[in-house]
C-alpha cells in the first residue's frame, strides 16, 4: 500500500483497538474478567454513576448561572467515565459491553440505590442529593481502593480523585446556600429533608456485601457510615443545619440492589434509552 | 545463543526507542501544545520481536472525551512510521496525576495561556474545604487572581480571574 493509499486505521485492525481491554487494571494485563458476585457488585456501582450522571446532564442549560452549568456538567462527565469502567468490567463476566448494560436493561435489571434516581427538584435539592452523594462516594473509593480485585481498586483509586472535588463542589453550595438569603435557607433545609429519607440504603449491607467483603473484594457498606455521617456534620456545623436523625429522619424502604425501584427510574431510562433503541448499532 | 539473544535486544530497545519517540509526537486534541509525553499519559511502548508495538496510555479524567482521540492518533502515528501492528491499551493503574507533567510541558502550557498545576497532587490536604496556593497569571504573573469556577471548559481546567490585568485565564488544576 503507498502512502497516499493509507487509510486512517492502516493496516491496524479496528476491531481489535475497539475491542482492546480498556481496563488493564492493576498489573492485571490481559482484560480481567469478573467473578459473579463481583460484577454484580460493580454494576451496583456502576448503575448508582451512570444514573446520577444522566441527572446531572439535565441541568445542563437549566443551573442558576453559567459556570453552574458547566460544574454539574463536568461532574456528570466524571460519572459517566466511571459508570465506563465499572459497567465494562461488571459486563466482562456474562460478555456484555458497557453499551448494552446501558442501553438495554429494563428497570426491573437496574442495581441503583434509590438515591441516585430521586428527581433533581429544585437546585438546592440537587446539592443536597450531590453533598450525600460525594461523600458517601468520596468514603466508599477511598477504601475499595485497598480492594483484593484489582480491576476495583484500580477504578476507585482514580474515581476518588475526581469525586474529591465533587465534595468540594457541593459543600461549597450548601454553605452558600444555607448561609445566603432566607429564602435560599429555606430550600436548603428542605433539600436535606427531601433527600434524607434515601441515606440509610446507601449503608445496608445484604449477602452479597458480606460475602464479598470477607474476601476483601467489596467495602461493607456500613462501615462507611461513621466517616461519611462525621463528614456531613462538619459541614452541616458550618452551615447552621441539623443531620436528621432518630424520628425526624423518615426512611425510605429502598430496594434498589434487588430491582425495586421508585417511579422516577422508569422516566430516565427512557429518555436515556430511546435513541440506542430506536437505532440499534448507530455510530456517528 | 547468548550473543544472539544480546544483539535482539539491543535492537528491539532501539526501536523501543524510536516508537517512544514517535508515539510522543501526538498531542492533546484541546491543549494541542501538549505532547502525550509532557501530560504524562504515555506510559509505556514496546515492540516486541515481530514488530508489533504495544503502547499503554492512562486516561487523563476518567470521562475524558479527548482519550479516543489520543489513542486514535497514536495509532495514526506509529502506523505512518511504519508499524504495522499496534495495540493500544488505556490502564487505569496508577491513577494519572498532573505530578507527571513534564516541566517543559508546564513551561509551554504557560506560554499558551494556561497556568500550569500548583503545587503538588500528594501534598493536597484532606479535607473538603481547604485553603489553596495562590495561582499565578500566566500573562502578567501576578498572584492577584480568583477563582471564578473550579469547573471549567474541560475536565482538567478551572476559570480564573486576574484582579491586574483583568483577563480571564484556564488554569489547570491539581489531581
Amino acid at each position: 500500500m503507498s502512502g497516499a493509499d493509507l487509510d486512517p486505521h492502516g493496516e491496524v485492525s479496528v476491531d481489535r483497538l475497539a475491542l482492546a481491554e480498556e481496563l488493564a487494571g492493576a498489573g492485571a494485563g490481559e482484560g480481567a474478567v469478573a467473578s459473579e458476585d463481583a460484577a454484580e457488585y460493580a454494576l451496583r456501582l456502576g448503575d448508582d454513576a451512570l444514573v446520577l450522571a444522566q441527572q446531572l446532564g439535565m441541568w445542563i442549560t437549566r443551573a442558576p448561572e453559567l459556570e453552574e452549568d458547566i460544574a454539574l456538567g463536568n461532574i456528570g462527565l466524571d460519572l459517566i467515565g466511571h459508570a465506563r469502567s465499572l459497567l465494562h468490567y461488571a459486563g466482562s463476566a456474562t460478555g456484555r459491553s458497557e453499551d448494552e448494560l446501558a442501553y438495554w436493561r429494563d428497570e426491573p435489571e437496574w442495581r441503583n440505590a434509590w438515591l441516585f434516581e430521586q428527581p433533581n427538584g429544585d437546585f438546592a435539592c440537587t446539592i443536597a442529593r450531590q453533598l450525600v452523594a460525594s461523600l458517601y462516594l468520596f468514603e466508599l473509593y477511598s477504601a475499595l481502593a485497598d480492594s483484593t480485585d484489582p480491576t476495583l481498586a484500580a477504578i476507585a483509586a482514580k474515581s476518588v480523585k475526581e469525586v474529591d472535588y465533587h465534595r468540594d463542589h457541593s459543600t461549597q453550595w450548601v454553605l452558600r446556600l444555607a448561609g445566603g438569603t432566607e429564602e435560599s435557607r429555606r430550600r436548603m433545609i428542605r433539600g436535606v429533608e427531601v433527600t434524607w429519607p434515601y441515606v440509610d440504603e446507601l449503608f445496608a449491607d445484604d449477602e452479597l456485601t458480606e460475602r464479598l467483603a470477607a474476601d476483601g473484594v467489596a467495602v461493607l457498606p456500613s462501615t462507611l457510615r461513621p466517616a461519611f455521617e462525621s463528614a456531613v456534620d462538619e459541614v452541616f456545623a458550618e452551615a447552621a443545619l441539623e443531620r436528621p436523625t432518630g424520628r425526624t429522619a423518615y426512611t425510605a424502604s429502598g430496594g434498589g440492589r434487588r430491582g425495586s425501584h421508585t417511579e422516577h427510574l422508569g422516566p430516565l431510562l427512557a429518555e436515556m434509552q430511546v435513541l440506542a433503541r430506536q437505532h440499534p448499532g448507530a455510530s456517528w | 545463543m547468548t550473543a544472539t539473544g544480546g544483539l535482539d535486544t539491543a535492537l528491539r530497545a532501539h526501536s523501543t526507542d524510536h516508537a517512544w519517540q514517535v508515539a510522543a509526537t501526538v498531542t492533546d486534541p484541546e491543549i494541542p501544545v501538549l505532547t502525550i509525553e509532557d501530560l504524562g499519559v504515555l506510559r509505556t511502548v514496546e515492540v516486541a520481536d515481530d514488530g508489533a508495538v504495544h503502547v499503554e496510555l492512562t486516561p487523563t479524567y476518567s470521562g475524558c472525551p479527548a482519550m479516543d482521540a489520543m489513542r486514535d492518533d497514536v495509532v495514526l502515528a506509529l502506523t505512518h512510521a511504519g508499524y504495522d501492528e499496534v495495540r493500544v491499551d488505556l490502564v487505569l493503574a496508577p491513577a494519572w496525576t498532573t505530578d507527571w507533567m513534564t516541566d517543559a510541558g508546564k513551561q509551554k502550557l504557560r506560554r499558551y495561556g494556561i497556568q500550569a498545576p500548583t503545587g503538588l497532587a500528594a501534598a493536597r490536604g484532606a479535607g473538603p474545604v481547604r485553603v489553596q496556593l495562590a495561582v499565578k497569571c500566566p500573562r502578567c504573573d501576578s498572584l492577584d487572581t480568583r477563582e471564578i469556577a473550579r469547573f471549567g471548559s474541560t475536565s482538567c481546567k478551572a476559570l480564573y480571574e486576574c484582579r491586574a490585568c483583568l483577563e480571564p485565564f484556564d488554569y489547570f488544576k491539581v489531581i
